[in-house]
């Protein structure tokens, strides 16, 4: 029968250990007061957060000590309880340098093997990408969504913010996935190492899922990796995190991890509808075609910018309505594109500025669309059309 | 005859309005003078006034950032007033309030009568206000459609966001550059009058360590903010000059700007601290009734200090993607930094060590410093691993980070500052009911404020968002109570400055019991200029 005092020790160390360790856990993805990492779900967030665990316990253990000494200081050593100052002013004796000297021998230790080591570890494993990579995945930042590209499988998506604008502005109830919800998510197949490339189109952003414990900059110009291997199926959210401009806070990430045979499906799946959306740029389309798929893109795509009743904020986001670009020939006669003409800007975009080469992420039959839309609406009044087959030619 | 330039300001008169007519009064006296005292008043004036501009640009941030979804203002408005908070809080107060210390109390702790370049003084402090106009400027422009308003970019200047950006870049360039030349010669004189006007007998290793802080401080700004210039002025070429430093399609890189930025901006941030590491001694010292432990100690670790800052730059930056060389290399030199700013804190815990304290407004403060900067320490230990960086890099743990190490380090060691020199400075004694209610006030709210910015950031809240998911909600509102209860808070220590200067109790020339050091054997406030007899040390 083991000794009273002995279980309650053992409980009065047990039940505060336990409380410790449970804010140690890490929390659910959508817990309210969460103080710690979403559950990691591939191989770098579980080291990730374990070395994090780890490391919060080193620096709350200093902390206590150091403080407890500093407290036991403040309260023995006070004037009104009659302490009298002693007059040392640095180590006197070998006693007082091992005192000195063994606290910073401790820290030497604690930081270049208790934490430097499995850093190292980490740091060397998370930048391993090309070892046993199943499958590439690209990523490419755009102000303000992501486009994501499947070079093995030849599909080329962009993902873009779904929340309506009214639960934005407090018009409406926001749902449970607010701001971290998409028209086209990402999908990966669940056990396979994915190695990830990144870049991007006009600024710096940052792809950044933290259940996946990966984080890494989209740099224009420039390729950067960075690699997962999903352990669990589900729907991971995350952020851009590079201040981006305007709607940096506004163009999330998520990714559906998948059994393989769902990701092949769903391959299958994209391939045929994205084929179905670039179809029909031979055939000729009707004006109401036109301009009831432009109002489609222009509400996802421009209004951002240039508002839905494109008036714009000038300067940085000048006005459509009574644009002189847009008002101006859509072609050269002989069908060639015009410099600084309407469908130059929309194409092309404009260097140095927001205005993002669309050419890139719409289809031959969305810009159609959407240049016909804007020349005629807003107070525009071109009375022209430009047909998808003219933008194909274009490229 | 000439009265107009009197010979006899060997004499104190009794106040210091009038110097047998070679003084000015009125507002000319302050346009135009050269004495470190005045000067000193100034750029701690002025600190003072844009503490409260930043501030309240931030708490209108915090006010959006409430409650999710677009309460206030649009995302390029709060993108503004984020960046410019930054600038202001840094450039435009922590700055120049330590370079107020400075000018104030070099002069006096080494018994020296001014500093050794008084124009070059008056000059620097005044470089600061139009250029904290240009910063500001811009907002207002905005409201009459020139521009589409201040920099929007976060303090940081990114290319290539701020190739794009509009005016508003422009502008805060010209303020950073008018800034950087302010603190170089602030830079200057502070080393020349360290090193040309301490008093017989004070040899290097007896200089005050309030007066190496600033030496080392000097040294680095000196070094670092010509790089800083420079990345400036690249990016103003690139937007209007048709260079591409940092654009792939021209043959730069973008990475091009983080390294520059940071190789100041690094250094910067012990630049802000060094001058409070350098005045902590002297007020534990103090209030402990003990002499300062480890002085030897605490000069070699700023000094270390200052050397490591330089190299260990690109740790603002791992998920850039460099090398893994790079990347360890970084790792382990910014963690090395821990290692002589824990002997800072072993000394200063050794100070009061079996002193007799007593526990005035500023020792409360330099007590609250020494808490609230250790965390900041620990958590920079823990953000300097890399791998788990990932997930802290850009989340509000960075946010709360350099909070606790900017405002529990910095400013709070700036109020030590003010509350333990204050009674010199005025010849009063402030309140010291209201210090202590500053105080309290200040620390409850501070951590209110900033302790849930941790947990967010963990719980994966990206930095520099206006609006943000559900699960971050409750942290959010409590770190906004917390924010507006610290900036009212801030009202209380300017009334309490305020109420001094004009009237208090008389403060003694030795103003607090265990006060040791030259400034402490002349009156409060000092005389005209200050040391008229150089005093010899033994």
């Amino acid at each position: 029968m083991p000794h009273r005092s002995c279980l309650r020790a053992v409980f009065s160390a047990a039940l505060p250990s336990t409380a410790f360790l449970a804010a140690l856990l890490p929390a659910p993805a959508h817990a309210d007061f969460s103080w710690n990492f979403p559950t990691p779900v591939t191989p770098i967030g579980r080291d990730t957060l374990h070395m994090h665990n780890e490391f919060m316990l080193i620096i709350t253990a200093l902390f206590v000590v150091v403080f407890a000494i500093m407290i036991y200081s403040m309260i023995k050593h006070r004037k009104s309880v009659g302490h009298q100052p002693a007059k040392f002013s640095g180590p006197t004796g070998t006693v007082q340098w091992l005192w000195a000297l063994v606290p910073f021998a401790i820290l030497l230790f604690i930081d270049f093997v208790l934490m430097g080591i499995p850093a190292t570890h980490a740091v060397i494993d998370m930048e391993d990408t090309r070892t046993k990579a199943d499958l590439v995945l690209k990523v490419t930042g755009m102000q303000w969504k992501w486009q994501y590209e499947y070079p093995d499988s030849g599909i080329k998506y962009t993902s873009t913010l779904s929340t309506p604008r009214e639960q934005i502005a407090n018009r409406e109830t926001k749902g449970d996935n607010y701001l971290l919800e998409v028209d086209n998510p990402v999908v990966l197949p669940v056990g396979k190492k994915v190695r990830i490339l990144l870049t991007s189109t006009d600024v710096i952003h940052t792809w950044w899922v933290p259940q996946f414990g990966v984080k890494r900059d989209a740099i224009p110009g420039f390729l950067r990796e960075t690699w997962v291997r999903i352990e669990e199926p589900g729907i991971y959210r995350g952020q851009c995190a590079e201040l981006c401009g305007k709607d940096h806070g506004f163009m999330p990430v998520v990714v559906h991890a998948v059994p393989e045979p769902e990701y092949l499906a769903w391959v299958d799946e994209k391939k045929t509808e994205l084929a179905a959306a670039a179809a029909g740029s031979d055939k000729t389309w009707s004006r109401e075609e036109l301009l009831a798929k432009g109002k489609d893109v222009y509400g996802k795509q421009c209004a951002v910018c240039h508002q839905p009743d494109g008036q714009g904020l000038p300067p940085a986001f000048p006005p459509l309505a009574g644009s002189k670009i847009v008002d101006s020939p859509l072609l050269s006669p002989d069908g060639k594109l015009l410099k600084d003409s309407h469908v130059d800007r929309v194409l092309n975009g404009k260097e140095g500025t927001a205005m993002q080469a669309f050419k890139n992420t719409l289809s031959d039959n969305e810009l159609a669309a959407v240049i016909t839309f804007e020349r005629n609406s807003f107070g525009n009044a071109r009375g022209d059309q430009i047909q998808p087959a003219q933008i194909k030619a274009l490229r | 005859m000439s009265n107009a330039t009197s010979a006899d300001h060997g004499s104190s008169h009794a106040g210091h309005h009038t110097h047998g007519g070679h003084y000015q009064g009125g507002v000319l006296r302050w346009l135009t003078t050269t004495n470190h005292k005045d000067i000193g008043t100034m750029y701690l004036t002025f600190a003072l006034i844009m503490f409260f501009v930043g501030g309240a640009m931030i708490l209108a941030v915090r006010a959006e950032l409430f409650q999710p979804g677009l309460q206030l203002m649009q995302p390029e408005f709060f993108n503004q007033l984020i960046g410019v908070h930054a600038l202001v809080m840094i450039f435009a107060a922590l700055m120049p309030a330590a370079t107020g210390f400075a000018n104030w109390q070099i002069p006096l702790m080494i018994g020296a009568p001014d500093m050794a370049l008084p124009r070059i003084n008056n000059w620097g402090f005044w470089l600061l206000p139009p250029a904290a106009l240009l910063l500001t400027l811009p907002f207002f422009l905005a409201l009459f459609g020139i521009g589409d308003g201040a920099v929007a970019t976060g303090w940081t200047l990114y290319a290539p966001l701020s190739v794009q950006g509009g005016i508003g870049v422009d502008f805060a360039i010209f303020a950073i550059h008018i800034l950087g030349v302010s603190s170089i010669l602030g830079s200057i004189n502070i080393i020349v009058t360290i090193f040309n006007l301490r008093a017989p007998g004070m040899t290097m290793m007896k200089l005050p360590l309030f007066a190496w802080g600033w030496l080392i401080t000097a040294f680095l700004l000196i070094a670092t903010i010509p790089v800083l210039a420079g990345a400036v002025t690249m990016l103003l070429t690139d937007r209007h000059f048709g260079t591409h430093f940092f654009n792939a399609a021209g043959g730069g890189d973008p990475i091009l700007f983080q390294h520059l930025f940071w190789f100041f901006g690094h250094p910067e941030v012990y630049i802000l601290l060094l001058p409070v590491w350098g005045l902590m001694p002297h007020v534990v010292s103090t209030f402990s009734r003990k002499p300062i432990y480890g002085y030897k100690a605490q000069v070699y670790s700023f000094i270390a200090i200052g050397l490591l800052s330089v190299v260990v730059w690109a740790h603002h930056f791992f998920t850039a993607g460099m090398p893994v060389p790079a990347l360890l290399y970084f790792m382990y030199s910014t963690m090395s930094i821990s290692l002589p700013l824990a002997v800072l804190f072993f000394c200063w815990i050794a100070t009061m060590w079996r002193g007799s304290m007593t526990f005035e407004t500023p020792m409360l403060f330099a007590l609250g410093f020494i808490v609230l900067f250790g965390i900041a320490g620990l958590t920079g230990l823990v953000l300097a691993d890399v791998a788990a960086d990932a997930q802290y890099h850009h989340s509000y743990f960075v946010v709360a980070h350099f909070h606790y190490a900017l405002f529990a380090g910095g400013i709070m060691g700036v109020m030590t500052g003010v509350y333990y020199w204050l009674p010199k400075w005025t010849g009063h004694m402030f309140s010291e009911k209201l210090g202590k209610l500053h105080f309290w006030l200040t620390v409850l709210s501070f951590n209110l404020t900033f302790m849930p910015q941790f947990f967010l950031g963990l719980a994966g809240m990206p930095r520099r968002i206006p609006d943000y998911a559900l699960q971050f909600a409750e942290f959010n509102a409590i770190s906004t109570v917390g924010a507006f209860i610290l900036g009212f808070s801030q009202l209380i220590f300017a009334y309490n400055i305020w109420r001094c200067v004009r009237g208090g109790e008389k403060a003694s020339d030795k103003v607090w019991e265990g006060t040791q050091g030259l400034e402490w054997e002349l009156a409060s406030p000092p005389p005209h200029h200050s040391w008229e007899v150089q005093p010899v040390i033994k």
